[in-house]
């Protein structure tokens, strides 16, 4: 036979913090690039390059996943700093979205 | 014709040389880019107050009906309409704005650089230099160009055999043309500013 300890246990977390709230704030947002007929492989990793300042080969890897497999995470962050990214890549003619990380 | 853009050595400047007639079908390309951008639900920016203006942030919310502005301005959110049309509503008329700009100064490099406002077969070439900032800017709207091409001519990856067995006058075979000539344009380009 056991008891409840009499004493106040701290689970460890804010007791304002909703279950809700401490999940959603650690889930982070992603920027899609999706593959079109159009862009030049070229451009789209210069872009990557320039845009988030990714080094050749990575930029490379990104581009050549976009183009064989439809798509590719190209960033990630908070939601506010997923929609300049995405806006950004509208600038550049690049399609993209943003979601929440699987 | 011309052999694309090269990085000049000692100014490390992107240099091309056109023909009148190349300069002039460029020019003609960005101007119809200009006025799509600015023509459909430019939301009249024309006759308002300045100050009514800047405090007006109610973009378009819906997906334009053209599909070339459809595939310039696409849905940001995939399966979240409301917040596709917020996103668009902030970004869309910045985004318009940016690519009329960017395709105005296409226009306006060329005629810097000599191009008459009405060309009549003249043996002269037109030499563009761009600095980087420019370059990006015509890297971009040469994106613009060919996006606004590719999706009217429905181009989808690897169907080059389709148009190269059209007829060369058929005028989908000459448009076509003009969208490779600009990817051309667009990986030297590329080439001479990385």
């Amino acid at each position: 036979m056991t008891t409840a300890s009499p004493e106040k246990v701290d689970p460890g977390v804010q007791e304002d913090l909703t279950p809700d709230e401490i999940t959603l704030a650690d889930i982070p947002w992603v920027t899609v690039v999706w593959n079109d007929p159009v862009n030049l492989m070229s451009y789209v990793t210069f872009v990557f390059q320039k845009y988030f300042g990714y080094g050749r080969k990575k930029a490379e890897k990104l581009m050549m996943e976009v183009h064989e497999e439809g798509r590719s995470v190209v960033s990630s962050g908070t939601r506010e700093e997923m929609e300049r990214d995405v806006q950004a890549m509208h600038e550049y003619g690049l399609w993209a979205t943003l979601s929440k990380a699987e | 014709m011309t052999s694309g853009f090269v990085r000049h050595r000692r100014s490390r400047r992107a240099i091309a040389t056109f023909s009148v007639f190349e300069a002039d079908l460029l020019r003609s390309l960005a101007a119809q880019l200009v006025e799509l951008l600015r023509n459909e639900s430019a939301v009249g920016a024309v006759e308002r107050d300045p100050l009514e203006a800047l405090l007006d942030f109610s973009g378009p919310t819906t997906e334009p009906e053209d599909p070339v502005l459809r595939r310039l301005f696409p849905n940001a959110y995939r399966d979240d309409a409301e917040a596709a049309g917020e996103f668009r509503r902030f970004t869309e008329s910045a985004l318009r704005d940016g690519k009329a700009r960017a395709a105005a100064t296409v226009i306006d490099v060329l005629e810097e650089a000599g191009l008459p406002a009405e060309p009549a077969g003249e043996d002269v070439t037109i030499d563009v230099e761009l600095d980087e900032q420019t370059a990006l800017v015509w890297m971009r709207s040469f994106t613009d160009l060919r996006l606004a091409l590719g999706t009217r001519l429905e181009v989808e990856e690897g169907d080059e055999d389709y148009w190269y067995a059209l007829p060369d006058d058929d005028p989908r075979a000459q448009a076509h043309h003009i969208y490779e000539w600009l990817g051309f344009l667009q990986e030297t380009l590329v080439g001479a500013v990385r």
